[in-house]
């Protein structure tokens, strides 16, 4: 049965239907309400809608993740503006970490980052992050 | 209004208005571009977008992954939808007839901005022409054209602004052929001649030079085109972690020289001055060959019967360069 994509709150509802059960040509909502001003909104505000991409994942894309150690940082946001996929999570001009459900693996984030040792290094993906801490490598000498 | 970014810290104070969990690559340059477009200013934006990667991969259905309005449209028009927009809201802003909540955004001072985003194919082929039509009306909208010199949504194939002996998928590399035969055709260039008043180059890994054209072209009145290198993990074929490392190595080498053109004129539209102004001057000019060696696209060029082809690379890059610069110096 065609499902008015209005009505759908949560994404397990629509996450599994196929194109022809879904109504054709209706408008995708962003938000489950009006937002008057989008950019004012941090996006753990944002009322998202089940048919904003945000709340999907792409998490199961990669197979290896970035792993952030907050003890390095400089907050210089490199990884911030390079990131392709809105995956850094930024507040008040410091860098808080990374949004797995977002972040594809791709490894940019890794490779902007400016400090000796980086602040952000790829792991496989079932290492747990704080092993990954624990074996953070030493500061590299400069040959 | 313009946004105040000082810095990267200040920029990174940015709300996104564009969604993760997309279908673009790992490591995709255009959304790269899309983010710091759009972070460029805290007005209400409307998008057009031409079909190609960025449309398809954003707006899969059932989602979205656009905060801003948005316009789907065909591969051919996204100038024009952009234009007809422009057109519709300056009609109904003279008539008072803004919706209610579009009206408070403007007396606020944050007037909406009309933005087209198109890859190459879109722009440098199949959409020139209504992209043409759109800058000689003159309407006031901007243009991003993410130029990945390839058809990348449908497999590679060869545009016109593929650069000479890349392999894609119609110009391949083989025993026979050292891959694309003609030379990257010059759209910014082009754009300036139809007399706009800002056009300008732009690469992702610059940030802050691409934040600042994209607030300048947001300042003035009239159509805007803004050229984006855009780095493609898939056809290009380097890692996905190297999108910045193969746009710094493009920029440095000249390859994607960062520059805007400047035109104003008169009210019967006559062009009274043109300015180029080279906004990046590499600390040390890196020999084009280091750029092509990074994408495996161009890796048969390094066999020695076609050698040549980076000797033509060179001179090429080199004799563009100079060009730029005398027209910085002689200021047209
Ligand atoms: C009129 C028309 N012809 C062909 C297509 C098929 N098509 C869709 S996207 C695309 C290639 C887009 O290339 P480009 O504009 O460079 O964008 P990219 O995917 O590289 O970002 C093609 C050929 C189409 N959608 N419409
Ligand atoms: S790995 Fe890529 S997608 Fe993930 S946070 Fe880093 S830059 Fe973003
Ligand atoms: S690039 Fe590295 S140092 Fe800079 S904010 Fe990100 S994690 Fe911190
Ligand atoms: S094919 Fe290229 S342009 Fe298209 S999504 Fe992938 S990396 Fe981006
Ligand atoms: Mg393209």
């Amino acid at each position: 049965m065609a499902k008015d994509l209005k009505e759908i709150k949560d994404i397990n509802e629509i996450k599994d239907l196929g194109w022809d059960e879904l109504i054709p040509g209706a408008a995708l909502f962003s938000f489950t309400e009006p937002v008057e001003d989008v950019v004012e909104v941090p996006m753990d505000e944002r009322p998202y809608a089940a048919t904003n991409s945000h709340e999907w994942q792409v998490g199961d894309w990669r197979v290896e993740k970035p792993v952030y150690n907050r003890d390095l940082c400089i907050d210089c946001q490199f990884c911030w503006v390079f990131c392709p996929d809105m995956s850094i999570l930024s507040r008040d001009k410091k860098m808080i970490g990374v949004i797995y459900e977002h972040c594809k693996g791709c490894g940019i984030c890794v490779e902007v980052c400016p400090t000796n040792p980086k602040s952000l290094l790829m792991f496989p993906e079932h290492t747990d992050n704080n092993e990954a801490l624990a074996m953070w490598p030493k500061k590299e000498e400069k040959k | 209004m313009v946004k105040k970014i000082k810095n990267l810290k200040e920029f990174s104070l940015s709300n996104d208005r564009f969604e993760g969990a997309n279908l673009m690559c790992p490591g995709c340059s255009h959304n790269i571009i899309v983010r710091e477009v759009l972070n460029a200013t805290d007005d209400p934006v409307i998008v057009a977008t031409a079909t190609g990667c960025l449309e398809v991969c954003t707006a899969v259905y059932p989602k979205t992954s656009w905060d801003v309005s948005w316009i789907h449209i065909g591969f051919e028009n996204a100038a024009v939808a952009a234009a007809t927009v422009s057109a519709a809201y300056e009609v109904m802003k003279k008539k008072g007839k803004l919706p209610p909540a579009t009206q408070k955004m403007v007396d606020e001072g944050k007037e909406p901005k009309i933005v087209a985003f198109a890859g190459d194919g879109g722009t440098y082929d199949i959409g020139f022409q209504s992209l043409s039509g759109a800058f000689e009306r003159g309407h006031n909208f901007m243009y991003v054209c993410l130029d990945n010199e390839v058809y990348a949504n449908t497999g590679g194939q060869r545009s016109s602004s593929t650069p000479i002996g890349a392999s894609t998928t119609t110009s391949p590399a083989g025993s026979v052929s050292y891959g694309e035969k003609m030379m990257k055709k010059s759209m910014v260039e082009i754009m300036a001649d139809h007399g706009a008043p800002y056009v300008a180059q732009v690469s992702p890994s610059k940030w802050k030079d691409l934040v600042k054209k994209v607030q300048k072209g947001f300042e003035v009145y009239g159509p805007v085109y803004i050229n984006a290198q855009s780095a493609c993990t898939t056809e290009w074929k380097h890692a996905p972690e190297d999108t910045i490392e193969v746009s710094d190595l493009g920029v440095d080498s000249c390859v994607w020289p960062l520059y805007e053109i400047i035109n104003e004129r008169d009210e019967h539209g006559i062009i009274y001055s043109t300015k180029l102004n080279i906004t990046y001057r590499p600390k040390k000019k890196i020999p084009v060959e280091e750029y092509l060696a990074a994408q495996p696209r161009f890796r048969h060029l390094f066999k020695p019967e076609n050698r040549h082809i980076i000797d033509l690379w060179q001179k090429a890059v080199d004799a563009r360069w100079e060009y730029l610069q005398r027209r910085e110096e002689a200021g047209v």
